[in-house]
């Protein structure tokens, strides 16, 4: 028993020449990977339009709930929300709304340092979240491979998209 | 007394400026170490080092809501704290720290530490009554019961040392480890009375008149800023206290080579001091069962196997 209890003693001695293993926030910032889960931002496709299609698949997905938003179509064909609310005093960080997000229009950023004074400014709204840029995937443009018809691009465009077949022409 | 007054005054000041300094440094000292054992810094950001992190504490401290539970015995609860602190600091007095520094030079030094670490205890079982509270009572119960146990063989493991010196006096005992320390004669008694000596300042392992995890804070459970603050620094004065006591008793005291004389006694007892915060940042806390089994089963008859062995020896050379 007395040796295992000096045998403790030694091992807790020897971790005074460790390294210490914490990082020094303020002063000295921890490494976050690029695809950390972090500030929720909303990315605009490459053309500069916002991906957003106000599916509400993210406000669903939302485990805490904190997703809000309202669709609108624009006169050209397209969905987009009317207003997108995220409350980021409720967001947990999951990243359960950049799964379900189909257009890639919602994603996770590794920034967390979002602390307020006043809880009703962690209440981000739709200027607040967009972004100019295309986020994590450059290229994708959700309408240009999507099926439905908007101003410029009609059925049948779209990338890999045959042209639509009348099936009433087909004489089954 | 040939000694000029302001020579004494100087002593006098001297000794219990530094001694309450020392405890409220040790504050940020044992956290440190604490951390450096842990493998993390520890508290690092108030002044160079976080050396000023005592000051911000005690800031801190003076700025509390000074609570008095309505249910409290006021009077007691007030008083219990500042007698750990008086006592310790007392007991100061007869420590020598080097052959020109040391208040009293009493002919009965050590009774006097042992009967001045003996009423510390009261601070305790006040406070833990007088709080009215049934965790403060049972945290003061365990400390009641843990120092009678414990002050037992601790006084009995000094008397090896008394033998060997043929005094009471502390000043006498340093002068005659002058050729050879006591720890060499004493090896047991040194173990006994440090051990004696953790229980009898209530650190971890032997914390448990104020194990936070069966009595949220024990007897200091109704304390708020500087009362609790005295309890605290009352602490750190004991382990300061043991640790100069065992640098005199056993390890020379000021004795050794090159350096001055009171160097020598601050290395000794911080290196003690270290080896208490060490204690603290491996050891696991007993059950309240094995501690007083190990009181009464182990250290007793240790100690007084090692009365017997010194005695029998003297006399034997004698």
């Amino acid at each position: 028993m007395i040796a295992s209890q000096i045998r403790s003693l030694w091992l807790v001695f020897k971790h005074l020449f460790r390294r210490n293993v914490t990082v020094q926030y303020p002063d000295q910032k921890p490494y976050l990977a690029p695809r950390y889960r972090g500030r929720i931002i909303l990315t605009r496709d490459p053309n500069g339009d916002e991906r957003c299609v106000a599916c509400n698949l993210c406000a669903v997905a939302c485990p805490p709930d904190c997703i809000s938003l309202q669709k609108t179509e624009d006169p050209d064909g397209r969905w987009r929300p009317a207003y997108f609310r995220i409350n980021f005093s409720r967001c947990i960080m999951c990243g359960l709304c950049e799964d379900a997000c189909p257009t890639y229009a919602i994603q996770l950023t590794p920034d967390f340092e979002m602390c307020e004074y006043d809880r009703q400014n962690m209440v981000y709204e739709k200027e607040d979240l967009l972004i100019d840029g295309p986020g994590k995937y450059h290229d994708y443009s959700f309408y240009q491979v999507a099926g439905k018809a908007i101003r410029g691009k009609g059925k049948g465009e779209a990338q890999n998209e045959a042209e639509p077949i009348d099936i009433k022409s087909l004489n089954l | 007394m040939s000694t000029p007054l302001w020579i004494t005054l100087l002593n006098i000041f001297g000794v219990l400026i530094a001694t309450v300094l020392l405890a409220a440094v040790l504050t940020w000292g044992e956290r440190r170490l604490l951390g450096f054992w842990q493998d993390r810094p520890g508290p690092n950001r108030v002044g160079p080092f976080g050396t000023l992190q005592v000051v911000a504490d005690m800031i801190k401290l003076f700025f509390k809501e000074d609570f008095i539970p309505r249910f409290a015995d006021i009077p007691v609860f007030v008083l219990a704290p500042t007698v750990v602190m008086a006592t310790m600091l007392i007991a100061f007095a007869v420590v020598p720290m080097s052959p020109s520094i040391g208040v009293a030079d009493l002919n009965i030094g050590l009774l006097f530490v042992l009967a001045m670490s003996s009423i510390a205890v009261y601070s305790i079982i006040l406070g833990g009554y007088a709080s009215n509270n049934k965790y403060a009572l049972l945290g003061s119960l365990r400390a009641a019961a843990q120092t009678v146990s414990y002050e037992v063989f601790m006084g009995l493991s000094l008397m090896g040392v008394v033998m060997l010196s043929g005094s009471f006096n502390l000043r006498d005992i340093v002068d005659a480890q002058a050729g050879y320390w006591f720890i060499l004669p004493q090896f047991l008694g040194f173990i006994v009375f440090f051990i004696a000596g953790i229980a009898e300042s209530r650190r971890t392992p032997f914390d448990l008149p104020e194990a936070e995890h069966e009595l949220t804070a024990g007897f200091h459970t109704e304390y708020s800023g500087m009362k609790f603050g005295m309890f605290f620094v009352g602490e750190y004065l004991a382990v300061i206290l043991i640790s100069a006591l065992i640098t005199t008793l056993f390890l020379g005291g000021w004795h050794g080579p090159w350096l001055p004389p009171i160097v020598w006694f601050c290395l000794k007892t911080a290196f003690l001091v270290a080896l208490f915060i060490l204690l603290r940042a491996s050891l696991p806390r007993p059950r309240y069962d094995q501690l007083m089994k190990f009181g009464w089963k182990v250290m007793l008859p240790l100690s007084l196997v090692n009365l017997l062995a010194t005695a029998g020896i003297l006399l034997w050379i004698a």
